[in-house]
Protein backbone atom coordinates (compact mmCIF):
# COMPACT_ATOMS: atom_id res chain seq x y z
CA UNK A 1 0.00 0.00 0.00
CA UNK A 2 2.83 2.38 0.85
CA UNK A 3 4.43 1.62 -2.45
CA UNK A 4 1.16 2.30 -4.23
CA UNK A 5 0.80 5.75 -2.67
CA UNK A 6 4.44 6.48 -3.31
CA UNK A 7 4.06 5.55 -6.97
CA UNK A 8 0.81 7.47 -7.25
CA UNK A 9 2.43 10.65 -5.99
CA UNK A 10 5.44 10.21 -8.25
CA UNK A 11 3.13 9.53 -11.18
CA UNK A 12 0.99 12.56 -10.43
CA UNK A 13 4.08 14.76 -10.31
CA UNK A 14 5.30 13.60 -13.68
CA UNK A 15 1.75 13.64 -15.01
CA UNK A 16 1.12 17.22 -13.94
CA UNK A 17 4.37 18.37 -15.56
CA UNK A 18 3.60 16.39 -18.70
CA UNK A 19 0.15 17.96 -18.77
CA UNK A 20 1.69 21.44 -18.62
CA UNK A 21 4.00 20.66 -21.52
CA UNK A 22 1.15 19.02 -23.44
CA UNK A 23 -1.14 21.98 -22.85
CA UNK A 24 1.15 24.25 -24.83
CA UNK A 25 1.49 21.65 -27.53
CA UNK A 26 -2.28 21.26 -27.87
CA UNK A 27 -2.77 25.00 -27.89
CA UNK A 28 -0.46 25.43 -30.86
CA UNK A 29 -2.03 22.53 -32.70
CA UNK A 30 -5.53 23.78 -31.97
CA UNK A 31 -5.01 27.34 -33.10
CA UNK A 32 -2.75 26.76 -36.08
CA UNK A 33 -2.68 23.02 -36.95
CA UNK A 34 1.08 23.00 -36.37
CA UNK A 35 2.70 20.08 -34.56
CA UNK A 36 5.43 21.67 -32.51
CA UNK A 37 8.50 19.44 -32.32
CA UNK A 38 10.33 22.09 -30.32
CA UNK A 39 8.11 21.80 -27.24
CA UNK A 40 10.78 19.83 -25.35
CA UNK A 41 13.35 22.52 -26.11
CA UNK A 42 11.01 25.13 -24.68
CA UNK A 43 11.06 23.07 -21.51
CA UNK A 44 14.85 22.91 -21.64
CA UNK A 45 15.24 26.64 -22.11
CA UNK A 46 12.79 27.33 -19.29
CA UNK A 47 14.81 25.15 -16.94
CA UNK A 48 18.13 26.72 -17.92
CA UNK A 49 16.88 30.28 -17.75
CA UNK A 50 15.47 29.58 -14.31
CA UNK A 51 18.83 28.02 -13.40
CA UNK A 52 20.66 31.18 -14.46
CA UNK A 53 18.25 33.40 -12.58
CA UNK A 54 18.84 31.42 -9.38
CA UNK A 55 22.54 30.60 -9.65
CA UNK A 56 24.20 33.23 -11.80
CA UNK A 57 22.06 36.18 -10.77
CA UNK A 58 21.22 34.87 -7.27
CA UNK A 59 17.65 36.12 -7.49
CA UNK A 60 14.92 34.96 -5.14
CA UNK A 61 12.92 32.25 -6.86
CA UNK A 62 9.73 34.31 -7.14
CA UNK A 63 11.42 37.06 -9.17
CA UNK A 64 13.40 34.42 -11.04
CA UNK A 65 10.20 32.65 -12.07
CA UNK A 66 8.52 35.84 -13.26
CA UNK A 67 11.60 36.76 -15.33
CA UNK A 68 11.74 33.23 -16.73
CA UNK A 69 8.13 33.54 -17.83
CA UNK A 70 8.89 36.87 -19.48
CA UNK A 71 11.78 35.30 -21.36
CA UNK A 72 9.42 32.51 -22.42
CA UNK A 73 6.89 35.02 -23.76
CA UNK A 74 9.73 36.70 -25.66
CA UNK A 75 10.76 33.40 -27.19
CA UNK A 76 7.17 32.58 -28.12
CA UNK A 77 6.66 35.92 -29.84
CA UNK A 78 10.04 35.69 -31.58
CA UNK A 79 9.28 32.22 -32.90
CA UNK A 80 5.93 33.37 -34.23
CA UNK A 81 7.47 36.44 -35.91
CA UNK A 82 10.66 34.92 -37.30
CA UNK A 83 9.72 31.34 -38.04
CA UNK A 84 5.96 31.06 -38.50
CA UNK A 85 4.87 34.31 -40.04
CA UNK A 86 7.16 33.93 -43.08
CA UNK A 87 5.62 30.49 -43.52
CA UNK A 88 1.99 31.64 -43.60
CA UNK A 89 0.32 30.13 -46.62
CA UNK A 90 2.97 27.43 -46.99
CA UNK A 91 1.96 23.78 -46.66
CA UNK A 92 1.55 22.74 -43.05
CA UNK A 93 4.25 20.09 -43.47
CA UNK A 94 6.83 22.85 -44.13
CA UNK A 95 5.87 24.54 -40.91
CA UNK A 96 6.23 21.28 -39.00
CA UNK A 97 9.66 20.74 -40.57
CA UNK A 98 10.56 24.26 -39.48
CA UNK A 99 9.73 23.36 -35.87
CA UNK A 100 12.08 20.36 -36.13
CA UNK A 101 14.81 22.71 -37.33
CA UNK A 102 13.89 25.07 -34.54
CA UNK A 103 14.34 22.35 -31.96
CA UNK A 104 17.90 21.62 -33.15
CA UNK A 105 18.67 25.31 -33.21
CA UNK A 106 17.36 25.90 -29.71
CA UNK A 107 19.26 22.88 -28.38
CA UNK A 108 22.47 24.19 -29.93
CA UNK A 109 21.91 27.62 -28.43
CA UNK A 110 21.35 26.08 -25.02
CA UNK A 111 24.55 24.01 -25.16
CA UNK A 112 26.53 27.05 -26.36
CA UNK A 113 25.37 29.14 -23.44
CA UNK A 114 25.18 26.59 -20.64
CA UNK A 115 27.31 23.67 -21.82
CA UNK A 116 26.39 20.00 -21.97
CA UNK A 117 27.09 18.95 -18.41
CA UNK A 118 24.13 18.12 -16.24
CA UNK A 119 24.11 20.39 -13.22
CA UNK A 120 22.53 20.36 -9.84
CA UNK A 121 19.58 22.71 -9.62
CA UNK A 122 19.40 24.87 -6.50
CA UNK A 123 16.19 23.61 -4.97
CA UNK A 124 13.88 26.60 -4.90
CA UNK A 125 11.10 24.47 -3.52
CA UNK A 126 11.72 22.72 -0.19
CA UNK A 127 12.49 19.07 -0.80
CA UNK A 128 12.55 17.65 2.70
CA UNK A 129 10.66 14.38 2.92
CA UNK A 130 7.10 14.42 4.15
CA UNK A 131 4.84 11.54 5.13
CA UNK A 132 1.59 11.14 3.30
CA UNK A 133 -0.71 8.24 4.19
CA UNK A 134 2.26 6.16 5.29
CA UNK A 135 4.37 6.88 2.23
CA UNK A 136 7.38 9.17 2.19
CA UNK A 137 7.86 11.64 -0.65
CA UNK A 138 9.86 14.79 -1.18
CA UNK A 139 7.82 17.94 -0.53
CA UNK A 140 9.03 19.23 -3.90
CA UNK A 141 6.91 16.64 -5.64
CA UNK A 142 3.80 17.73 -3.80
CA UNK A 143 4.64 21.33 -4.62
CA UNK A 144 5.10 20.42 -8.25
CA UNK A 145 1.64 18.83 -8.33
CA UNK A 146 0.12 21.88 -6.63
CA UNK A 147 1.85 24.41 -8.88
CA UNK A 148 1.13 22.52 -12.08
CA UNK A 149 -2.47 21.95 -11.00
CA UNK A 150 -2.87 25.63 -10.19
CA UNK A 151 -1.44 26.66 -13.55
CA UNK A 152 -3.74 24.26 -15.38
CA UNK A 153 -6.71 25.71 -13.47
CA UNK A 154 -5.69 29.27 -14.34
CA UNK A 155 -5.23 28.46 -18.01
CA UNK A 156 -8.60 26.78 -18.06
CA UNK A 157 -10.17 29.95 -16.64
CA UNK A 158 -8.30 31.90 -19.25
CA UNK A 159 -9.77 29.85 -22.08
CA UNK A 160 -13.33 29.95 -20.86
CA UNK A 161 -13.54 33.47 -19.45
CA UNK A 162 -11.12 35.88 -21.03
CA UNK A 163 -11.51 37.75 -24.27
CA UNK A 164 -8.25 36.29 -25.59
CA UNK A 165 -9.32 32.80 -24.58
CA UNK A 166 -12.58 33.05 -26.48
CA UNK A 167 -10.76 34.56 -29.45
CA UNK A 168 -8.23 31.72 -29.36
CA UNK A 169 -10.93 29.07 -29.44
CA UNK A 170 -12.63 30.98 -32.23
CA UNK A 171 -9.45 31.00 -34.31
CA UNK A 172 -9.01 27.30 -33.66
CA UNK A 173 -12.49 26.64 -35.03
CA UNK A 174 -12.65 28.90 -38.06
CA UNK A 175 -9.95 31.39 -38.97
CA UNK A 176 -11.90 33.16 -41.68
CA UNK A 177 -14.90 33.74 -39.45
CA UNK A 178 -12.62 34.85 -36.62
CA UNK A 179 -11.10 37.50 -38.86
CA UNK A 180 -14.58 38.70 -39.72
CA UNK A 181 -15.24 39.11 -35.99
CA UNK A 182 -12.33 41.54 -35.74
CA UNK A 183 -9.92 39.00 -34.28
CA UNK A 184 -6.31 39.35 -35.40
CA UNK A 185 -5.25 35.81 -36.24
CA UNK A 186 -1.54 36.66 -36.12
CA UNK A 187 -1.87 38.06 -32.63
CA UNK A 188 -3.66 34.93 -31.51
CA UNK A 189 -0.84 32.78 -32.93
CA UNK A 190 1.67 34.86 -30.98
CA UNK A 191 -0.45 34.32 -27.88
CA UNK A 192 -0.57 30.59 -28.45
CA UNK A 193 3.21 30.28 -28.87
CA UNK A 194 3.88 32.49 -25.87
CA UNK A 195 1.58 30.47 -23.65
CA UNK A 196 3.10 27.24 -24.94
CA UNK A 197 6.58 28.55 -24.09
CA UNK A 198 5.37 29.71 -20.68
CA UNK A 199 3.74 26.45 -19.65
CA UNK A 200 6.80 24.57 -20.90
CA UNK A 201 9.10 26.87 -18.93
CA UNK A 202 7.16 26.25 -15.74
CA UNK A 203 7.22 22.53 -16.43
CA UNK A 204 10.97 22.70 -17.09
CA UNK A 205 11.65 24.56 -13.86
CA UNK A 206 9.60 22.03 -11.89
CA UNK A 207 11.36 19.04 -13.43
CA UNK A 208 14.76 20.64 -12.96
CA UNK A 209 13.94 21.28 -9.33
CA UNK A 210 13.50 17.54 -8.85
CA UNK A 211 16.16 16.00 -11.12
CA UNK A 212 18.57 18.83 -11.96
CA UNK A 213 19.23 20.51 -15.32
CA UNK A 214 20.81 18.84 -18.31
CA UNK A 215 20.27 18.56 -22.05
CA UNK A 216 18.28 15.36 -21.59
CA UNK A 217 15.38 17.46 -20.25
CA UNK A 218 14.43 18.02 -23.88
CA UNK A 219 13.40 14.37 -23.92
CA UNK A 220 10.24 15.52 -22.21
CA UNK A 221 9.25 16.88 -25.59
CA UNK A 222 8.97 13.35 -26.96
CA UNK A 223 7.05 12.12 -23.95
CA UNK A 224 4.42 14.72 -24.75
CA UNK A 225 3.37 12.76 -27.82
CA UNK A 226 1.78 9.81 -26.02
CA UNK A 227 -0.02 12.31 -23.80
CA UNK A 228 -1.56 14.31 -26.62
CA UNK A 229 -2.35 11.26 -28.73
CA UNK A 230 -4.10 9.69 -25.76
CA UNK A 231 -5.99 12.85 -24.78
CA UNK A 232 -6.70 14.02 -28.29
CA UNK A 233 -4.46 16.42 -30.19
CA UNK A 234 -6.94 19.26 -30.07
CA UNK A 235 -8.38 18.89 -26.58
CA UNK A 236 -7.20 20.90 -23.60
CA UNK A 237 -8.95 18.70 -21.03
CA UNK A 238 -7.45 15.80 -23.00
CA UNK A 239 -3.94 17.15 -22.40
CA UNK A 240 -4.57 17.27 -18.66
CA UNK A 241 -6.23 13.87 -18.35
CA UNK A 242 -3.72 12.31 -20.77
CA UNK A 243 -0.81 13.76 -18.82
CA UNK A 244 -2.05 12.34 -15.54
CA UNK A 245 -2.82 8.91 -17.03
CA UNK A 246 0.58 8.61 -18.72
CA UNK A 247 2.38 9.86 -15.60
CA UNK A 248 0.62 7.34 -13.37
CA UNK A 249 1.04 4.51 -15.87
CA UNK A 250 4.78 5.06 -16.10
CA UNK A 251 5.10 5.16 -12.32
CA UNK A 252 3.06 1.98 -11.72
CA UNK A 253 4.78 0.03 -14.47
CA UNK A 254 8.16 1.19 -13.20
CA UNK A 255 7.29 0.24 -9.61
CA UNK A 256 5.50 -3.06 -10.10
CA UNK A 257 7.05 -4.48 -13.27
CA UNK A 258 10.26 -2.57 -13.79
CA UNK A 259 12.78 -3.96 -16.29
CA UNK A 260 12.81 -0.65 -18.13
CA UNK A 261 9.28 -1.20 -19.32
CA UNK A 262 8.30 2.16 -17.83
CA UNK A 263 10.50 3.82 -20.46
CA UNK A 264 8.48 2.44 -23.34
CA UNK A 265 5.03 1.81 -21.90
CA UNK A 266 3.74 5.24 -22.92
CA UNK A 267 4.81 4.62 -26.51
CA UNK A 268 3.09 1.25 -26.49
CA UNK A 269 -0.02 3.11 -25.39
CA UNK A 270 0.55 5.59 -28.19
CA UNK A 271 0.55 2.83 -30.79
CA UNK A 272 -2.49 1.13 -29.27
CA UNK A 273 -4.43 4.37 -29.17
CA UNK A 274 -3.56 5.12 -32.77
CA UNK A 275 -4.92 1.71 -33.76
CA UNK A 276 -8.09 1.83 -31.66
CA UNK A 277 -9.07 5.43 -31.29
CA UNK A 278 -6.83 7.64 -33.43
CA UNK A 279 -8.46 10.88 -32.36
CA UNK A 280 -7.81 10.16 -28.66
CA UNK A 281 -10.09 10.25 -25.64
CA UNK A 282 -11.39 13.78 -26.08
CA UNK A 283 -10.21 14.67 -29.54
CA UNK A 284 -12.46 15.87 -32.27
CA UNK A 285 -13.43 13.04 -34.53
CA UNK A 286 -12.77 14.25 -38.03
CA UNK A 287 -15.11 12.81 -40.58
CA UNK A 288 -14.32 13.67 -44.12
CA UNK A 289 -17.20 13.41 -46.50
CA UNK A 290 -16.39 13.49 -50.14
CA UNK B 1 -40.03 53.89 -43.05
CA UNK B 2 -36.60 54.26 -41.53
CA UNK B 3 -37.26 54.49 -37.86
CA UNK B 4 -34.83 53.90 -35.05
CA UNK B 5 -31.26 55.04 -34.92
CA UNK B 6 -28.23 54.81 -32.65
CA UNK B 7 -29.63 51.85 -30.85
CA UNK B 8 -27.06 49.78 -28.91
CA UNK B 9 -27.11 47.22 -31.69
CA UNK B 10 -26.11 49.77 -34.25
CA UNK B 11 -22.72 51.44 -34.05
CA UNK B 12 -23.10 53.78 -37.02
CA UNK B 13 -23.13 57.53 -36.46
CA UNK B 14 -24.64 58.43 -39.80
CA UNK B 15 -28.18 59.68 -40.29
CA UNK B 16 -30.55 57.44 -42.22
CA UNK B 17 -30.14 58.05 -45.94
CA UNK B 18 -26.54 59.26 -45.78
CA UNK B 19 -24.07 57.43 -47.98
CA UNK B 20 -22.38 54.72 -45.93
CA UNK B 21 -20.59 52.46 -48.36
CA UNK B 22 -19.25 53.32 -51.80
CA UNK B 23 -18.00 50.69 -54.20
CA UNK B 24 -16.27 52.46 -57.07
CA UNK B 25 -15.21 50.77 -60.27
CA UNK B 26 -13.92 47.65 -58.55
CA UNK B 27 -12.00 45.10 -60.61
CA UNK B 28 -11.19 41.70 -59.16
CA UNK B 29 -9.70 38.76 -61.01
CA UNK B 30 -8.23 35.42 -60.07
CA UNK B 31 -5.42 34.60 -62.46
CA UNK B 32 -7.03 35.38 -65.79
CA UNK B 33 -10.60 34.97 -64.66
CA UNK B 34 -12.40 38.21 -64.00
CA UNK B 35 -14.79 37.98 -61.07
CA UNK B 36 -15.74 41.65 -60.92
CA UNK B 37 -15.32 44.11 -63.75
CA UNK B 38 -15.90 47.72 -62.83
CA UNK B 39 -18.64 47.33 -60.27
CA UNK B 40 -19.92 50.59 -58.80
CA UNK B 41 -22.64 50.98 -56.25
CA UNK B 42 -23.59 52.95 -53.19
CA UNK B 43 -25.30 51.83 -50.00
CA UNK B 44 -27.07 54.30 -47.75
CA UNK B 45 -27.44 54.21 -44.00
CA UNK B 46 -30.39 52.15 -42.73
CA UNK B 47 -31.52 50.70 -46.03
CA UNK B 48 -31.83 47.09 -47.08
CA UNK B 49 -29.77 46.71 -50.21
CA UNK B 50 -30.03 43.42 -52.07
CA UNK B 51 -27.52 42.05 -54.55
CA UNK B 52 -28.94 39.47 -56.90
CA UNK B 53 -27.73 37.70 -60.00
CA UNK B 54 -27.27 34.26 -61.52
CA UNK B 55 -24.76 31.83 -60.07
CA UNK B 56 -21.18 32.93 -60.62
CA UNK B 57 -22.19 36.55 -61.19
CA UNK B 58 -19.70 37.77 -58.57
CA UNK B 59 -22.05 38.49 -55.68
CA UNK B 60 -20.03 36.70 -53.02
CA UNK B 61 -16.79 38.01 -54.53
CA UNK B 62 -18.12 41.52 -54.02
CA UNK B 63 -19.03 40.78 -50.40
CA UNK B 64 -15.63 39.20 -49.79
CA UNK B 65 -13.96 42.26 -51.29
CA UNK B 66 -15.88 44.52 -48.93
CA UNK B 67 -14.97 42.46 -45.88
CA UNK B 68 -11.32 42.21 -46.92
CA UNK B 69 -11.09 38.50 -47.67
CA UNK B 70 -10.36 39.27 -51.34
CA UNK B 71 -8.13 42.06 -52.58
CA UNK B 72 -9.47 43.73 -55.74
CA UNK B 73 -6.77 44.81 -58.21
CA UNK B 74 -8.23 48.25 -58.73
CA UNK B 75 -11.05 50.54 -57.69
CA UNK B 76 -12.13 51.86 -54.33
CA UNK B 77 -14.36 50.63 -51.57
CA UNK B 78 -14.99 53.47 -49.17
CA UNK B 79 -16.75 53.17 -45.85
CA UNK B 80 -18.09 56.21 -44.00
CA UNK B 81 -18.67 55.88 -40.28
CA UNK B 82 -19.53 59.48 -39.41
CA UNK B 83 -16.05 60.16 -38.06
CA UNK B 84 -14.23 59.74 -41.31
CA UNK B 85 -13.91 57.79 -44.53
CA UNK B 86 -11.97 54.57 -44.78
CA UNK B 87 -10.58 52.89 -47.88
CA UNK B 88 -11.28 49.20 -47.34
CA UNK B 89 -9.22 47.78 -50.20
CA UNK B 90 -5.91 46.68 -48.72
CA UNK B 91 -7.16 46.82 -45.15
CA UNK B 92 -6.89 43.63 -43.10
CA UNK B 93 -10.15 41.74 -42.50
CA UNK B 94 -10.01 42.11 -38.72
CA UNK B 95 -9.48 45.87 -39.05
CA UNK B 96 -12.47 46.10 -41.37
CA UNK B 97 -14.55 44.16 -38.87
CA UNK B 98 -13.52 46.63 -36.18
CA UNK B 99 -14.97 49.48 -38.24
CA UNK B 100 -18.36 47.85 -37.71
CA UNK B 101 -18.68 45.81 -40.87
CA UNK B 102 -20.15 42.47 -39.84
CA UNK B 103 -21.04 39.57 -42.08
CA UNK B 104 -22.45 36.10 -42.33
CA UNK B 105 -21.26 33.44 -44.73
CA UNK B 106 -22.92 31.48 -47.49
CA UNK B 107 -21.71 28.19 -46.04
CA UNK B 108 -22.14 28.64 -42.33
CA UNK B 109 -18.84 29.54 -40.69
CA UNK B 110 -19.67 29.32 -37.01
CA UNK B 111 -17.31 28.25 -34.25
CA UNK B 112 -18.75 24.76 -34.21
CA UNK B 113 -17.15 23.53 -31.01
CA UNK B 114 -18.30 26.47 -28.96
CA UNK B 115 -21.73 27.04 -27.44
CA UNK B 116 -24.20 29.51 -28.92
CA UNK B 117 -23.41 31.85 -26.04
CA UNK B 118 -19.65 31.66 -26.63
CA UNK B 119 -20.17 32.26 -30.34
CA UNK B 120 -22.07 35.43 -29.55
CA UNK B 121 -19.43 36.47 -27.01
CA UNK B 122 -16.78 35.94 -29.67
CA UNK B 123 -18.80 38.41 -31.74
CA UNK B 124 -18.47 40.94 -28.92
CA UNK B 125 -14.70 40.39 -28.96
CA UNK B 126 -13.82 43.78 -30.43
CA UNK B 127 -15.78 45.64 -27.79
CA UNK B 128 -14.27 43.88 -24.80
CA UNK B 129 -11.54 45.75 -23.00
CA UNK B 130 -10.59 43.83 -19.91
CA UNK B 131 -7.02 42.59 -20.01
CA UNK B 132 -5.64 39.14 -19.56
CA UNK B 133 -4.74 39.35 -15.90
CA UNK B 134 -8.02 40.72 -14.59
CA UNK B 135 -9.89 38.25 -16.78
CA UNK B 136 -7.89 35.42 -15.27
CA UNK B 137 -8.74 36.53 -11.78
CA UNK B 138 -12.28 37.28 -12.96
CA UNK B 139 -12.66 40.12 -10.55
CA UNK B 140 -13.73 43.76 -10.49
CA UNK B 141 -13.96 45.48 -13.85
CA UNK B 142 -13.49 42.27 -15.77
CA UNK B 143 -16.43 40.67 -14.01
CA UNK B 144 -18.61 43.75 -14.45
CA UNK B 145 -17.70 43.90 -18.10
CA UNK B 146 -18.44 40.24 -18.58
CA UNK B 147 -21.85 40.69 -16.96
CA UNK B 148 -22.63 43.69 -19.16
CA UNK B 149 -21.75 41.66 -22.25
CA UNK B 150 -23.81 38.75 -21.03
CA UNK B 151 -26.80 41.09 -20.77
CA UNK B 152 -26.19 42.48 -24.23
CA UNK B 153 -25.90 38.99 -25.64
CA UNK B 154 -29.10 37.96 -23.86
CA UNK B 155 -30.88 40.80 -25.68
CA UNK B 156 -29.73 39.35 -28.99
CA UNK B 157 -30.83 35.89 -27.88
CA UNK B 158 -34.28 37.34 -27.08
CA UNK B 159 -34.47 39.14 -30.39
CA UNK B 160 -33.67 36.01 -32.38
CA UNK B 161 -35.73 33.71 -30.17
CA UNK B 162 -32.92 31.25 -29.48
CA UNK B 163 -33.28 31.15 -25.68
CA UNK B 164 -33.65 27.39 -25.50
CA UNK B 165 -30.40 26.60 -27.31
CA UNK B 166 -28.06 29.13 -25.73
CA UNK B 167 -25.87 26.51 -24.06
CA UNK B 168 -25.85 24.01 -26.92
CA UNK B 169 -22.77 23.36 -29.02
CA UNK B 170 -23.38 25.01 -32.36
CA UNK B 171 -22.26 21.99 -34.37
CA UNK B 172 -25.20 19.98 -33.02
CA UNK B 173 -27.90 22.44 -34.11
CA UNK B 174 -30.24 22.21 -37.06
CA UNK B 175 -29.26 24.12 -40.17
CA UNK B 176 -31.88 26.84 -39.86
CA UNK B 177 -30.90 27.54 -36.26
CA UNK B 178 -27.23 27.72 -37.19
CA UNK B 179 -28.08 30.39 -39.74
CA UNK B 180 -29.90 32.27 -37.02
CA UNK B 181 -26.95 31.98 -34.64
CA UNK B 182 -24.66 33.28 -37.35
CA UNK B 183 -26.89 36.33 -37.71
CA UNK B 184 -26.76 36.73 -33.94
CA UNK B 185 -22.99 36.54 -33.88
CA UNK B 186 -22.80 39.28 -36.50
CA UNK B 187 -25.24 41.39 -34.46
CA UNK B 188 -23.07 40.93 -31.37
CA UNK B 189 -20.45 43.03 -33.16
CA UNK B 190 -22.85 45.99 -32.95
CA UNK B 191 -22.56 46.37 -36.68
CA UNK B 192 -22.76 49.63 -38.57
CA UNK B 193 -23.46 47.57 -41.65
CA UNK B 194 -24.41 43.94 -41.94
CA UNK B 195 -23.42 41.84 -44.96
CA UNK B 196 -25.56 38.74 -45.30
CA UNK B 197 -24.56 36.10 -47.83
CA UNK B 198 -27.66 34.05 -48.64
CA UNK B 199 -29.16 34.10 -45.14
CA UNK B 200 -32.09 31.98 -46.28
CA UNK B 201 -30.40 29.45 -48.52
CA UNK B 202 -31.60 25.94 -47.88
CA UNK B 203 -34.42 26.92 -45.55
CA UNK B 204 -38.05 25.89 -45.67
CA UNK B 205 -40.66 28.58 -46.11
CA UNK B 206 -41.40 28.89 -42.41
CA UNK B 207 -37.73 29.34 -41.53
CA UNK B 208 -37.42 31.86 -44.37
CA UNK B 209 -40.31 33.86 -42.98
CA UNK B 210 -38.71 33.91 -39.55
CA UNK B 211 -35.38 34.99 -40.97
CA UNK B 212 -37.01 37.74 -43.05
CA UNK B 213 -38.77 38.98 -39.93
CA UNK B 214 -35.51 39.07 -37.96
CA UNK B 215 -33.75 40.96 -40.74
CA UNK B 216 -36.59 43.49 -40.89
CA UNK B 217 -36.53 43.85 -37.08
CA UNK B 218 -32.83 44.52 -37.06
CA UNK B 219 -33.19 47.02 -39.86
CA UNK B 220 -36.34 48.85 -38.80
CA UNK B 221 -36.02 48.85 -35.04
CA UNK B 222 -32.26 49.18 -34.80
CA UNK B 223 -31.53 51.04 -38.01
CA UNK B 224 -28.77 48.67 -39.09
CA UNK B 225 -27.89 48.89 -42.77
CA UNK B 226 -28.21 45.54 -44.50
CA UNK B 227 -26.51 44.34 -47.66
CA UNK B 228 -28.02 41.05 -48.66
CA UNK B 229 -27.34 38.39 -51.25
CA UNK B 230 -30.34 36.16 -51.78
CA UNK B 231 -31.73 33.89 -54.44
CA UNK B 232 -35.31 33.79 -53.22
CA UNK B 233 -36.82 36.55 -55.35
CA UNK B 234 -40.03 36.68 -53.34
CA UNK B 235 -38.06 37.58 -50.23
CA UNK B 236 -35.75 40.00 -52.01
CA UNK B 237 -38.60 41.91 -53.61
CA UNK B 238 -40.52 41.93 -50.33
CA UNK B 239 -37.94 43.30 -47.95
CA UNK B 240 -35.42 45.29 -50.02
CA UNK B 241 -35.35 49.03 -50.45
CA UNK B 242 -33.05 48.82 -53.44
CA UNK B 243 -31.71 46.00 -55.56
CA UNK B 244 -28.55 45.72 -57.66
CA UNK B 245 -28.24 43.00 -60.28
CA UNK B 246 -24.86 41.48 -61.16
CA UNK B 247 -24.18 39.35 -64.20
CA UNK B 248 -20.74 38.06 -65.26
CA UNK B 249 -19.05 40.42 -62.80
CA UNK B 250 -20.84 43.51 -64.03
CA UNK B 251 -23.68 45.48 -62.57
CA UNK B 252 -26.44 45.42 -65.15
CA UNK B 253 -29.17 47.15 -63.19
CA UNK B 254 -29.96 48.93 -59.96
CA UNK B 255 -33.19 50.31 -58.57
CA UNK B 256 -36.25 49.67 -56.46
CA UNK B 257 -37.75 46.19 -56.59
CA UNK B 258 -40.43 47.44 -58.98
CA UNK B 259 -37.90 48.93 -61.38
CA UNK B 260 -35.83 45.76 -61.30
CA UNK B 261 -38.84 43.61 -62.01
CA UNK B 262 -39.52 45.53 -65.20
CA UNK B 263 -35.92 45.83 -66.37
CA UNK B 264 -35.45 43.92 -69.64
CA UNK B 265 -31.70 43.40 -69.06
CA UNK B 266 -32.46 41.62 -65.83
CA UNK B 267 -35.04 39.43 -67.48
CA UNK B 268 -32.52 38.55 -70.14
CA UNK B 269 -29.79 37.76 -67.60
CA UNK B 270 -32.05 35.42 -65.74
CA UNK B 271 -33.69 33.67 -68.65
CA UNK B 272 -31.28 34.20 -71.49
CA UNK B 273 -33.93 35.57 -73.87
CA UNK B 274 -35.89 38.75 -73.88
CA UNK B 275 -39.32 37.42 -74.65
CA UNK B 276 -39.52 35.20 -71.63
CA UNK B 277 -41.73 35.93 -68.67
CA UNK B 278 -39.79 37.21 -65.67
CA UNK B 279 -39.94 34.55 -62.97
CA UNK B 280 -40.95 36.68 -60.05
CA UNK B 281 -43.14 39.22 -61.82
CA UNK B 282 -46.41 37.73 -60.66
CA UNK B 283 -45.81 36.24 -57.24
CA UNK B 284 -44.13 39.09 -55.47
CA UNK B 285 -46.16 42.08 -56.52
CA UNK B 286 -46.34 44.81 -53.94
CA UNK B 287 -43.36 44.68 -51.68
CA UNK B 288 -42.24 47.18 -49.16
CA UNK B 289 -42.64 50.26 -51.23
CA UNK B 290 -45.89 49.55 -52.91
Amino acid sequence: MDLFIQLTLTGLTNGAILALAALGFVLIYKSSDVINFAQGEFLLIGAYVMFSMLVQFSLPWTIGLVLTLLVAVGIGVAVERLVLRPLIGEPIISVIMATIGLSSLLRAIVSTIWGNQPRAFPAFIPSKPVHVLGATVGADRLWAIAIAGGMLFLFNLFFTRSKEGIAMRAVADDQQAAMSMGISVKRIFAWAWSIAAMTAAIGGALVANIVGVGPELAGFGLRVFPVVILGGLDSIPGAIVGGVIIGLLEAYVGGYIGMGLNQVISFIVLILILMVRPYGLFGQEIIERV
Amino acid sequence: MLRGFRHPLNSSRLKPGETQLQVQNVHLSFGGVAALTGVTLEVKQSEIFAIIGPNGAGKTSLLNSISGLYKPQSGHIIFHDGRGSHELIGMKPHKIARLGIARSFQNIELFRHMTVLDNLLAGCHVHMKSNLLSAMIYWGPAQREQIAFREFVEDIIDLLEIESIRNKKVGTLAYGLQKRVELGRALAMKPAILLLDEPMAGMNSEEKEDMARFILDVNEEHGVTIVLIEHDMGVVMDISDRVAVLNFGQKIAEGTPDEIRKNPLVVQAYLGEEQAVFPFAAGAAGGRHA
